[in-house]
């Protein structure tokens, strides 16, 4: 899988935009091994969550090509036309939607490939809304109390979102208590896998895939 | 925003709103792209469409064309029509205009290709 272009990108939108790092790069990594995976199960539709730069579904259109759709979603209006150029700049075409997580969509088992990367970063509730200090940037990586506030309401919607052979991608950190997410998703009906983990200065990073029992 | 799009989105998080769908279009600015057409993608997409609100969504910005009002029979090999829904689904694309809550009337604005549907605190 390429990684795309980002040379479009300066200082000035990673004021505001979450720039790739370590986790970035890790799903980037996950999602490449699984790519005859995803092409096994020919999506028609993929959906990331918190796009941020756009560097991840960018690469997952490049890579699958145009035998799906692309859609992603980010509650940061500026992340969301960075998303646009990085897509635009790097040959693919992906459509982007300004939402809070999924609560624009029409939830019925549409979704083939769901990806989301979120704030997992523990830190206090009150964090989450974002600041003005920090202004858009804060609610990238702010994941409240365990870092799970974000992620966690996102989980219950997950049996309406994916299609039969759907599969849903997230990173976390070791904070997130990836046990408990396995036993919560389990109770919705999906089985856990651990696609990728990786130590990266302190922090624990596990891009986790989830699909339906 | 293409036609693909506007097929999943809903007012629904709405505060008071039950279905919030489908969204009708107010389009100040539509641009026709032409994209590479994949047959096995149409066949595949047809089956998660909700065709009435295509079709209308289509009609209602000026572009329905001679796409059918409903899906033909045996329609994975009927080249003609598939290139239509492809051209539906993904060459029309909304860059400048709004979406509208069919209940409430809320409007969404769609700037660049990007429709924004976010809420304010009160509206939740």
């Amino acid at each position: 899988m390429d990684t795309p272009s980002l040379s479009h990108l300066s200082k000035i939108e990673y004021d505001h935009v979450y720039e790739p790092a370590e986790d970035t790069f890790l799903l980037i990594d996950a999602l490449e091994e699984d790519l005859a995976l995803l092409q096994n199960i020919k999506p028609t539709v993929c959906v990331e969550v918190g796009s941020g730069s756009g560097i991840v579904i960018t690469a997952v259109a490049k890579a699958l090509g145009r035998t799906s759709f692309y859609i992603a979603v980010d509650i940061n209006q500026v992340a969301c036309k960075v998303t646009q150029k990085t897509a635009q700049l790097n040959g693919t075409d992906v459509e982007v939607v300004a939402m809070d997580l999924m609560s624009g969509f029409h939830l019925d088992n549409k979704i083939d490939v769901l990806i989301f990367n979120p704030p997992y970063v523990v830190t206090p509730s009150e964090e989450i809304l974002g600041n003005k200090m920090y202004g858009d940037l804060t609610r990238a990586w702010a994941g409240g109390e365990r870092g799970r506030e974000v992620m966690d309401q996102l989980f219950p919607k997950i049996p309406d979102i994916l299609s039969r052979c759907g599969v849903f991608y997230l990173v976390v950190i070791s904070e997130n208590c990836p046990e408990d997410i396995k036993h919560l998703m389990n109770d919705l009906g999906f089985i856990m896998h651990v696609v990728k983990e990786r130590k990266v200065r302190g922090e624990y990073l596990l891009v986790l895939k989830f699909t339906r029992k | 925003m293409k036609l693909l799009t506007h097929n999943m989105l809903t007012s629904k998080c709405l505060k008071g709103v039950n279905v919030g769908y489908p969204l009708g279009i107010v389009a100040k600015d539509v641009k026709v792209l032409e994209t590479e057409f994949n047959s096995e993608f149409v066949s595949r997409i047809i089956p998660k469409l909700d065709w009435d609100t295509l079709w209308n969504a289509a009609d209602s910005i000026g572009h329905a064309g001679d796409l059918p009002r409903a899906v033909c029979d045996d329609y994975e090999n009927d080249v003609e029509f598939l290139k239509k829904v492809h051209h539906v689904l993904v060459e029309v694309e909304v860059i400048e205009g709004e979406l509208v809550c069919p209940e409430s009337g809320r409007k969404f604005s769609i700037n660049k290709g990007i429709p924004n549907m976010l809420l304010n605190e009160d509206e939740l």
